[in-house]
């Protein structure tokens, strides 16, 4: 801990964590008695915490404003589909032969390999971006993204790999011993759903997350990527290696959208790369930003506002097409409010919503009163 | 104080398309003294500091740092080998705390990874209050002590200027090379700045110092090297310097007509020694 850290924080810090801790665990419970559509939503946010948090070591630590971030999710969770369905033993006649039953890899392994093939196609990405920063990076990450998603859907030609835009199914789920987390599973009194089991997977990879993005910041690798964001030459004078720093960055963020990938598709059993749009990219730069770039805290707000809100509002808007004689249906609401809420948060918090704390301005005060 | 050489450039030469910034610079260091680098705007300071950190490649030139011979060709590389600089225009991590700024000093002389941060190995929280205390005790040293959690961008212009020297400071260099570290200050700064340069001194390290301010330059300095046009054109002790012919017409103009200048050039020679004290930007900046 920082001594800055106030007083109070300190003090009701392990009380506040034992009561978000709860509340996070009974969660599922809760929303599963309303239905499996709201247990599904949390899943949803979890895995765009992850995503999220992934971003913002490279956007918020870093400074590298990277658009094309989905590409990493897409590689996370073709490589899952492909070595956990039966697409490449159907196409491919060597592979069915050394392997009659199907691939079926195991996750435990599947998705560090995602997580490790992501750092490597974001170190890719990094490497020919060096010398570019703020729009032109941006330019270049964007166009890394649609690469990505177009080899996806291309590659169905003149090898089968990824099936095109047809997209790869029967996608095993996870297993966890002798635990299937694609059924549902009796506990005692309590019985437990599919999306109720997956949501604490995710919860527990989301954790994970959260500790090594926040180990990370109040780290030597952390300020130094700060530093570069701050200023770069000036980071460079400091005797920071900015290439191999950046490259770090880069590798590190794209293997939280790897292992989230990887979990997407088990937890769908089906993708293909319309779930690797542009948009996607988009939305999880607009978490990072919109929740308060470079706090996680913030980070995971944001995450938890954008993916939530849309459902949300799916429920909420549904007496609308009435009202408005089939003008206004919901999707269509959906997307104003939320370009609403974002234009909103912009002019009034441009911080962000939940920003890092200012406590800089109250110790400059202190200090020129005492000197 | 020691007699030996610490530094050691031998025929620094830059050239910027049309302009000959530097031609063919020799300077040597002794350890532990204050070293003034002065001239006329435009006379290619900065770009030999630019130079020796690394930050523009030089054309030729031989440098020596530490009685080893160093290629100043990655700005990063420089620092490690043991000059830190300041700049001319504050370059401080703006939205970092103060101490957070020195600690981003002392990566250099650390080790710590993505692992020891990830894993919180017992070695890496040891370095980590290693370095914590060390720029604390950086911090204090300058007398930024109180404003530790401050943002940098909240500070005064010269505890700015401090903050810059702490930080260079904690990367351990055995030079610590200051871009016009009085631009901008009152008086009253302009002397607290001078004592904390002297403390430096004292305190065994080697400093190499680019000034506007003449009067400052020749009270701190041991030794004080002019530069016009990118050329050397004195060095030696502050008396020696401020009775030599050329630097009286590099500053004051001579009264036969020096060699044919581009029109555009500034026109530094015929003002008088208080306008080239001014902080005006350089022509030559490129920092």
């Amino acid at each position: 801990m920082t001594p800055s850290t106030p007083f109070l924080k300190r003090c009701g810090r392990p009380f506040l964590l034992v009561l978000l801790g709860l509340v996070l665990l009974l969660l599922p419970f809760v929303l599963q008695s309303f239905g499996n559509a709201w247990v599904r939503m949390a899943d949803n946010c979890l895995l765009y915490v992850i995503l999220a948090l992934g971003l913002n070591i490279v956007v918020g630590y870093a400074g590298l404003l990277d658009l094309g971030f989905v590409a990493f999710y897409a590689v996370g969770a073709y490589l899952f589909a492909l070595l956990s369905s039966p697409q490449l033993t159907d196409n491919f006649d060597a592979l069915a032969a050394a392997f009659p039953n199907g691939l079926h890899a195991a996750w435990w392994w599947v998705v560090p390999l995602a997580a490790l093939l992501a750092a490597l196609a974001g170190a890719l990405l990094g490497a020919p971006t060096l010398k570019l920063r703020g729009d032109y990076l941006a330019i270049v990450t964007l166009g890394f993204g649609e690469i990505v998603r177009i080899f996806m859907n291309n590659l169905d030609q003149p090898y089968n790999l990824t099936n095109g835009p047809k997209g790869i199914g029967q996608i095993d789920g996870l297993e966890i011993g002798s635990l299937s987390l694609a059924k549902t599973t009796q506990w005692g009194p309590l019985e437990i759903h599919s999306v109720t089991l997956y949501y604490f997977v995710f919860l527990a990879l989301a954790l994970l997350a959260v500790v090594v993005g926040s180990r990370l910041q109040n780290s030597r690798v952390g300020r130094a990527w700060m530093a570069i964001r701050e200023d770069e030459i000036a980071a460079k004078a400091m005797g920071l290696n900015t290439r191999n720093l950046k490259l770090l960055a880069f590798a590190t963020a794209a293997s939280f959208g790897g292992v989230a990938g990887a979990l997407f598709a088990a937890f769908q059993g089906f993708v293909s790369p319309e779930s690797f749009s542009l948009m996607e990219s988009v939305m999880i730069v607009a978490m990072v930003v919109l929740g308060g770039i470079g706090h996680i805290p913030g980070v995971i707000l944001g995450a938890v506002l954008l993916t939530a809100l849309p459902e949300v509002l799916r429920y909420v808007s549904t007496s609308l097409p009435a009202l408005t004689g089939g003008r206004l249906d919901a999707s269509i609401l959906r997307q104003l409010l939320i370009a609403l809420a974002i234009i909103g948060v912009m002019l009034w918090r441009p911080r962000g919503l939940w920003p890092a704390p200012e406590h800089g301005k109250a110790m400059a005060n202190k200090g020129a009163v005492n000197g | 104080m020691g007699e030996s050489t610490l530094f050691k450039v031998e025929g620094a030469s830059k050239r910027f398309g049309g302009l000959q910034a530097l031609s063919d610079v020799n300077l040597t260091i002794q350890s532990g003294q204050v070293v003034g680098l002065i001239g006329p705007n435009g006379a290619g300071k900065t770009t030999f500091f630019n130079v020796i950190t690394g930050l523009v490649p030089a054309d030729s030139g031989k440098f020596e740092l530490a009685g080893r011979p160093y290629e100043p060709s990655a700005v990063h590389q420089v620092a490690k080998a043991g000059i830190a600089r300041t700049f001319q225009n504050i370059r401080l991590f703006a939205d970092m705390t103060a101490l957070e700024n020195v600690m981003v000093g002392r990566h250099v002389r650390t080790h710590s990874g993505f692992w020891g941060a990830v894993l919180r190995t017992s070695r890496f929280k040891q370095e980590e209050a290693q370095i914590t205390e060390m720029a604390l005790a950086w911090l204090n040293y300058v007398g930024l002590g109180a404003l530790a959690s401050a943002r940098a961008r909240t500070l005064s212009y010269g505890d700015q200027r401090r903050l810059e020297i702490a930080r260079a400071l904690a990367t351990d260099p055995f030079l610590l090379a200051l871009d016009e570290p009085a631009a901008g200050m009152n008086g009253t700064e302009k002397r607290e700045l001078r004592d904390l340069i002297e403390r430096i001194r004292n305190d065994g390290k080697t400093v190499l110092l680019i000034e506007h301010d003449v009067k400052l330059v020749m009270g701190l300095c041991d030794q004080v090297t002019v530069l016009d046009y990118g050329k050397l054109i004195a060095s030696g002790s502050p008396a020696q310097v401020q009775a030599d012919p050329l630097v009286m017409a590099a500053y004051l103009g001579t009264a036969s007509a020096k060699k044919t200048k581009t029109p555009s050039a500034p026109s530094a020679p015929s003002e008088p020694e208080a306008a080239a004290a001014t902080e005006t930007s350089m022509g030559g900046a490129h920092g």
